[in-house]
């Protein structure tokens, strides 16, 4: 109580809602892009391996290349890596828009391998399967691929969610506003306890419930947990034995 | 020329000099070795082999999902060497292809695993629900189609994977170690069905296996792929018949004898003919006016013809026994293996004497009570 610079307790509300709004428009957006271009790089980086579908070592090894160059930097250092490219993009290098491009930047790298990852824990077999039956490669991609690997995609999904909500409140620090740049200015700088607390406690009921979705929609589109149930009804009286021995 | 197609047209799959080379760094391996093959209309034509032998990498060169060395497959006329991508689209679906056991994508029902190759090809959805239900209710899936494949026995995916390979209505099927882990009853079931299926649609089926009981039930022809190179073939009848033929002894199921008493030699006779006399052991036995023993029997009937193998206890003169024996149409086993060729040139690292399997009905067994 001693120090006059506190936010009183009914304004914090009011100054860190609209910055959780901000939070939620940033990685939203981000989050558009980063499955819009790490879904097709994953597939590419995944079917230009060996026993992809169009197997270009050369293609393979540079585009694994440059997604682990993404990878390796530390956010905080990329961000101030790339501003030219940032102004150029978004004409500006603080705000909203400044933050989202750094924030795609990793979070393509970052997606990109879990989608290659997804894909390589698919059968290869279901791969033969679709081409046999006269699939075109994109339709392999988008049918033996993509949609046999959709919940551990939708789970890595979850993972880079979170992963972005951070690196927003890593953008804030430079002046990109959101739950980040509250915390820091706010609770770090003015050390005001309670809008510190406050958004501790927003961050971690953002981040669970993100986390709950995640999980909720990945089970939802795996049918074996979906029915998990019938499974026992189902399956005959001899394989249920042989499991058991 | 059209001669030339009407030739053609006589075999739904000809396979010519086909190889496959594998090259890995400095390692060079012939998976396949000059290769040649055909399978005629309605025919069941079995390949077999080990583990190894270079069946998938057949397989996968029969739908050109590999792409041979050099040689050619013509599938129903059409060079698939020589197709372009697209092309090669196109020619897949006059083969349908079951996959071993796990084919099924996890993420869709019965019918929509069904309805794949017509999503591929764009079918409308009325059009594909009606025939997807067709399909389902000809191999007896009718009230699992909105089942999950986690949902279905062994045997019931793989009625699907077979549903799913007749989607487009193709002439041949492609059995790809189909009945491989699957319980013997559902083998049974899935083998009855892809000739019921033969019979009803004129389909020719390559059956790739390694389960010689599965040959023994449907294949008309067999060719045994050893290391590369198809080292024996032949009609299974033929095969089954002939007493020299180590496919044809390999084919019958083996079986333990009992011990003979003392006095008695054994003989082991294989059913050569067509004609064998059903009361051959008691016209023999008379004819020798000394009875003989039957020490154990693995016979039955194969395309209408009764085949197998028997071991009989003789006391006396053995050669007598032998020749009364093949006067009825038993011809004594000869040395396993006579028959049959050396693998060829290409054929690396295999030697005559490792694949010669044990005997079978091995007369110093004991029956196991």
């Amino acid at each position: 109580m001693s120090n006059s610079n506190l936010v009183p307790v009914d304004q914090i509300a009011g100054l860190v809602l609209p910055a959780l709004g901000d939070t939620i428009i940033m990685v939203g957006i981000t989050m558009v892009v980063v499955v819009a271009a790490g879904v097709p790089i994953g597939a590419l980086v995944h079917n230009t391996g060996r026993g992809g579908l169009f197997e270009q070592p050369v293609v393979h090894t540079l585009t694994g290349w440059i997604v682990s160059l993404g990878r390796s930097l530390p956010f905080l250092i990329l961000m101030a890596a790339i501003i030219p490219f940032t102004r150029l993009v978004t004409g500006t290098n603080i705000g909203i828009a400044a933050a989202v491009v750094p924030m795609s930047v990793a979070g393509i790298a970052f997606f990109s391998r879990i989608v290659e990852n997804a894909l390589r824990g698919v059968p290869p077999e279901f791969s033969r399967v679709a081409r046999a039956a006269g699939a075109s490669r994109l339709q392999v991609i988008r049918t033996a691929q993509l949609a046999e690997a959709l919940p551990s995609i939708v789970g890595g999904l979850t993972i880079n969610t979170i992963a972005m909500i951070e690196y927003s409140a890593i953008a804030g620090t430079i002046g990109a506003g959101g739950i980040g740049y509250v915390a820091v200015t706010y609770g770090y700088q003015r050390f005001d306890t309670r809008v510190m607390l406050a958004t501790i406690v927003i961050l971690v009921v953002l981040v669970a419930l993100v986390q709950f979705a995640g999980d909720r929609l990945a089970r939802r589109l795996t049918p074996r947990l979906r029915f998990a149930s019938r499974v026992s009804r189902d399956v005959p009286p001899a394989r249920r034995s042989r499991v058991a021995a | 020329m059209r001669r030339l197609e009407t030739l053609y047209r006589r075999r739904m799959i000809r396979i010519d000099q086909l190889s496959k080379v594998y090259e890995h760094g400095g390692t060079r391996s012939v998976v396949l070795d000059r290769l040649d093959f055909e399978v005629g209309p309605r025919e069941i034509a079995a390949v077999v082999g080990k583990s190894g032998a270079g069946k998938s990498t057949l397989a996968q060169c029969v739908t050109l999902l590999e792409r041979p060395t050099s040689g050619s497959v013509v599938v129903d006329g059409v060079d698939l060497t020589a197709a372009s991508e697209k092309g090669l689209r196109t020619a897949r679906r006059a083969i349908g292809t079951i996959f071993q056991s796990d084919g099924l994508f996890s993420r869709r029902t019965a019918a929509q695993n069904v309805a794949l190759p017509l999503d591929y090809l764009g079918v409308t959805p009325a059009e594909s629900k009606a025939r997807v239900a067709e399909l389902l209710d000809r191999v007896g899936l009718s009230d699992k189609a909105d089942h999950y494949p986690h949902q279905l026995s062994g045997g019931q995916r793989q009625r699907a994977g077979v549903a799913r390979a007749l989607a487009l209505r193709p002439r041949i099927l492609l059995s790809d170690e189909a009945t491989s882990g699957l319980d013997p009853e559902s083998t049974r079931s899935i083998l009855g069905l892809l000739r019921e299926l033969r019979d009803d649609l004129d389909l020719s089926i390559l059956l790739i296996t390694h389960e010689m009981d599965a040959v023994r039930e449907i294949a008309d022809t067999v060719a045994r792929l050893e290391v590369g190179r198809f080292t024996e073939s032949g009609r299974v009848v033929d095969l089954l018949q002939d007493p020299t033929s180590r496919l044809g002894v390999d084919l019958q199921p083996h079986r333990a004898s009992a011990r003979a008493a003392d006095g008695q030699e054994y003989l082991v006779v294989t059913y050569g003919r067509a004609d064998v006399p059903t009361d051959w052991l008691v016209r023999a036995s008379a004819e020798l006016s000394a009875p003989l023993a039957l020490l154990g029997a693995a016979v039955e009937v194969v395309d209408g013809v009764t085949v197998g193998t028997v071991t009989v206890g003789v006391v006396g003169d053995v050669e007598r026994a032998r020749r009364v024996l093949a006067e009825l149409g038993l011809l004594p086993r000869g040395p396993v293996g006579a028959a049959s060729a050396e693998p060829e040139r290409g054929a690396a690292g295999s030697s005559a004497s490792e694949l010669i399997d044990t005997a079978p009905l091995d007369p110093t067994l004991e029956v196991v009570a």
